[in-house]
Formats: structure tokens, sequence, C-alpha cells
């Protein structure tokens, strides 16, 4: 048996879980899950400012804190920290944690190739929309691959403690180590879908442990000492999912199940580079207090692609608020949202979209709300998008004049206009598994 | 008698690009029927009204008492162009369980 822990549900998530997962507790690997699709484009942008930057930047400092406790207590570390930039990750690691032997999983980034492909006639088509890449082909900052397990487990074979990647999936992230530990071949789909299913339940962290779970959340306890989670991984496929003794938090039937459920499409069909895994064959098991035993899965072969992810810039965004007191709250917030789509007409400013939302009134959840008789606020909230920045810049400046010329009791402007940000997008698209070669490197 | 889907399920609701998905879980496995039975796709998305402009897929797993609903077009855009505060879907499944349902007092086994 093996235990691989998951510290980090994305980059931001609690700083002090992965220390905490090395301190409070046995366990054999410790991965960290860093990168969301927008989060590539960041790190892009990030190189082109600074060519020794473009990874997740916590990474290497909590290696620095973590790494004389990972070599008495012999964990290793498998994170996908390395953005576009997994060297420069790699080298910042030795720099702080020089004792540790580091590796790299390189070959996911197809930035540079994206023209070849396309000359080649690799239309790199939207997977949601069917539009050819080459529409948006110069506006394009961020390109990668998804890569699986296998390439992590070769990393892992070279002895070192620490391996990055860059844009490698969630769930390979546990299922490399299983893959190392137990001489797991490609075509044993059956146990690649249960690490993959293994590397789903831990993927977003505390989210399986009791975090964000509606099921009873009143009663789940010392949410501030909460665990993260723990795969506890056998050789045939089976495995159990726990956190530490003595943490917070709870690991049951019901925290394991909205996990497996979320961000999931059809449950047969969960496509990753190793397999196809079926989440309808998933056999859960109560095991003693915060343990779920997790049998029986099954899967498929991987289809012949893999998933790429480009990111684009496509465009400007900006969103203001303005509060509202009772009486009135919401006629008053609806009529101050009529006032700013009246001026945005008459300055002739156009606009993708305009869309309001009520904050104490409906935001959320729309005519599924409940109706509130009087809400002692409302905050409206006005967010427009476009092509033209200087439209969108100009919306900026139509909130706060609102609360002198505009209906009474408008409030909650101290932070002054809102910023235009930029709208980054994510371009989904497939590509013959064949056109990408992993490789692995031991940095010195 | 009519009760809100909470009083027998749970759940958990995400995004994918622009399509929210919603999973609903029983709490006791043999309410998995009633799930069924109860919450329909054409359900789902009179639900929601105008927050879901596609379809709605319902995908059952009767491994886990659960169903699983993708609403396509429910995220204003998703990701970054979403303009709405939950771009994310993460409040869909709690919206979802408010909504009140058909159930046999004989099926409530609490």
């Amino acid at each position: 048996m093996i235990r691989i822990a998951n510290g980090q549900g994305f980059w931001g998530d609690w700083l002090e879980a992965p220390v905490r997962l090395v301190e409070q507790g046995p366990i054999d690997y410790l991965i960290l899950d860093y990168l969301a699709e927008v989060t590539m484009s960041i790190v892009q942008k990030q190189k082109q400012a600074d060519p020794s930057m473009g990874y997740a930047r916590d990474f290497p400092p909590l290696i620095g804190r973590i790494a004389a406790k990972m070599k008495e207590r012999r964990v290793r570390v498998v994170a996908n920290a390395g953005g576009v930039n997994p060297i420069a990750c790699a080298r910042e690691v030795k720099r702080l944690a020089p004792h540790l032997k580091v590796a790299v999983v390189l070959g996911d980034d197809v930035y540079d190739r994206v023209d070849d492909f396309l000359a080649r006639g690799l239309e790199l088509k939207n997977l949601d929309t069917g539009e050819p890449l080459a529409d948006i082909r110069s506006s394009i900052s961020s390109a990668n691959a998804y890569i699986g397990a296998f390439p992590l487990a070769e990393a892992l074979a070279t002895g070192a403690d620490v391996v990055i990647a860059g844009r490698s999936t969630d769930t390979a992230l546990a299922l490399g180590p299983m893959v190392h530990e137990f001489g797991w071949r490609a075509d044993q789909f059956d146990l690649l879908a249960a690490g993959t299913i293994a590397g789903h339940i831990v993927e977003c962290g505390a989210q399986c442990t009791g975090g964000n779970c509606i099921a009873d959340w009143q009663t789940i306890p010392d949410f501030a000492n909460i665990g993260y989670p723990i795969i506890e991984a056998e050789a045939d496929g089976s495995f159990v999912i726990t956190k530490h003794r003595g943490t917070g938090g709870r690991v049951s039937q019901e925290t394991v199940k909205e996990q497996l459920l979320y961000e999931l499409g059809d449950p047969r069909n969960y496509i990753t580079p190793d397999c196809v895994a079926d989440f309808t064959t998933v056999r859960l098991a109560d095991d003693g207090a915060d343990r779920v035993r997790v049998s029986g899965i099954k899967g498929r072969p991987a289809t012949p692609y893999l998933k790429v992810s480009i990111s684009y810039l496509y465009g400007y965004k900006a969103t203001g608020t303005i509060v509202y007191s009772w009486p009135d709250a919401l006629e008053k917030a609806k009529a101050a949202d009529g006032i700013v789509r009246a001026r945005l007409l008459a300055l002739g400013l156009e606009f993708e979209e305009i869309y309001s939302e009520y904050f104490g009134a409906n935001a959320c959840h729309g005519i599924a709300a409940p109706a509130a008789a009087q809400p002692a606020e409302v905050m409206l909230r006005v967010g427009v998008r476009g092509k033209d920045k200087k439209a969108v810049d100009r919306f900026t400046r139509e909130l706060i004049p609102l609360v002198l010329n505009g209906p009474p009791t408008g409030t909650g402007y101290g932070d002054g206009r809102p910023p235009v940000r930029e709208v980054v997008a994510y371009w989904p698209a497939l590509i013959p598994r064949e056109e990408i070669h992993t490789r692995v490197e031991v940095v010195a | 008698m009519r009760v809100p889907l909470s009083r027998i399920a749970h759940g958990r609701s995400g995004d994918k690009g622009d399509t929210s998905n919603i999973g609903i879980i029983a709490y006791d496995s043999r309410h998995f029927g009633v799930l069924v039975r109860e919450v329909t796709a054409e359900r789902v998305k009179a639900r929601f009204g105008p927050l879901i402009e596609g379809r709605v897929e319902r995908f059952e797993l009767e491994n886990l008492g659960a169903l699983n609903f993708l609403c396509y077009g429910a995220l204003g855009g998703g990701g970054t162009l979403s303009l709405r505060i939950d771009a994310q879907g993460k409040t869909m499944a709690a919206g979802l369980l408010g909504m009140e349902i058909d159930i046999d007092e004989s099926e409530l086994t609490d």
C-alpha cells in the first residue's frame, strides 16, 4: 500500500495544507495541483515579461519549507507547478533545496508549434464550437497538451524527490505514483481507471474531506484545521480515501460522492490521456472513522487524441457595483440599472453583452431563488464585455455618478470605478497523440 | 406530499466551460428511484428558466444513488468570459435542491 496525499487543489489553495500533510502523519507522495485552464495564460504572460518566470511561484518556497521533512520521512513530491517554464521552476527548487533530486517532464508546451500544426492541416478546431483555430491565431497566448501519468512515472523512475510537470492532467498526479510503484501497464485499463478516479476524488483537495460539502455541513468538525485527502492505494486498484488522524473535516460516503460528481460530464466516458474511466462502476463502502473504501472500477482504452488547452486574448470586461438600502432596495437597483443602460445607449457604445445581477435578491439562482419580501439591501452588479477596450473603459465611469444623479440611498462605491480586465479565453482542441513527445530531464 | 428535494438529497455543482454540471445524490440509495422520477431534465431546465440557455442532459449513476445534469449555456459564456458572479455554477446544486418534489409518505424512510 502507498499513501498519496493532495496538498493543493488549485494555485491559491491553503498554504499550510501541504506542510501539515508532511508533518502530521505518514505519506509516501505529496501531489500538488496548481494549474487551471486560465493559469497557463497567466504564467505565459509572466514568462514573456521575465524569461526566468512562468511557473507556480508558490511552489519552490513550499519545497524549501518542507525539504528537510521530505528527506527524513522519504516523501516524494509530484506537481504540475511547471506552468510554461518547468526548468526555471526546477532550478529555483534546487536553489532553495539543493540536496533534493529534481526531475521535470517536458513536451506538453506546443505554443511554438501551432503554426506548424496549422500548416500541416491540423485545424485544432474548438471542441465546443467547431470553429477553426486559424480564426484566432494572432491572439493565442499559450498552447499546452494535457499529458498523462506515464511521463510522470518515468520521471519518478529517475529516483527524483521532486517531479515537476507542466500541463499534466490533475488526475495523472495521483495515477503517476501508482503506475511507478505498482508497475501498471498502459493496457491495464481497469487499474488506470481506478487510479484516475482516485485522482479525481482528491484533485480539489479538501473538497472530498468536508470542504464545500452540502450534506450535513453544520456538523462537520473543525474546518479551521481541515485535513487534506490521502489515498491509500493498493496494487489491485482498490483504495481508501482518508485524512490524517486528529485533523478537522470529514471523510464519508457523502463527502466522497459529492466530489465524484464534481465537474463530471458523461459518467461512463471520463476521458483522460491514460484511459476512459467509467464512474458508474465505482463501489463505495465505509471502512471506519473518516475512511471510505473504493473498489470495482472499470476502464477502457484511451482515445487516439490528447486534449490541447489553448488560451487567447478575447476582449475586455468590467463589472461594477452599487448598494441600495431598503425601503424598495430592489426597485431602486433596477431603476439604476435602467439608467446605466440608457446612458450607454445614448453614448452609442456597443458591447457583446451587458449583464445585471441583484445581490440579496436573486443573483445566484435567478427565478429559482426564494422571494424576499423586503430585502434590507440589494447590490446591483452590472458587467459589460466587448472587443473595444475604450467602450469598456467608458462604461466604468457610468456607475458612481448614479450615487448623486440616480435613485436615493446609493452607496458602497468606495473602491472607485472598476478596473477594465483583459478577457483571456480558453480554446479546447484535440491533437493526435503521436504529435506529442514528452521527455524527462533531471535538473542539476 | 411535497417536500424540497434537499429533504432526500444533497449534491455539488461545478463547471465545464459554459456548461454547468449539477450532481444530485440521494442520502438513502433507496430514494434513487424517486430522484429518477421527480428530477427530470425538463424540470431542471424549467427550474432555472433563462439562466440555462441551452438544453439539459441527464445521466444516471445508480451505483452512487445519483444523477448528473449537464446544463448547456448556463454560465454566461463560462470561464473568464462570464459576467455572472457565479461564473462556475458553484451554487447551482443548492438552487436545485430547493425545488419541491412529490413523494409518498411511505417513501420517506426517516
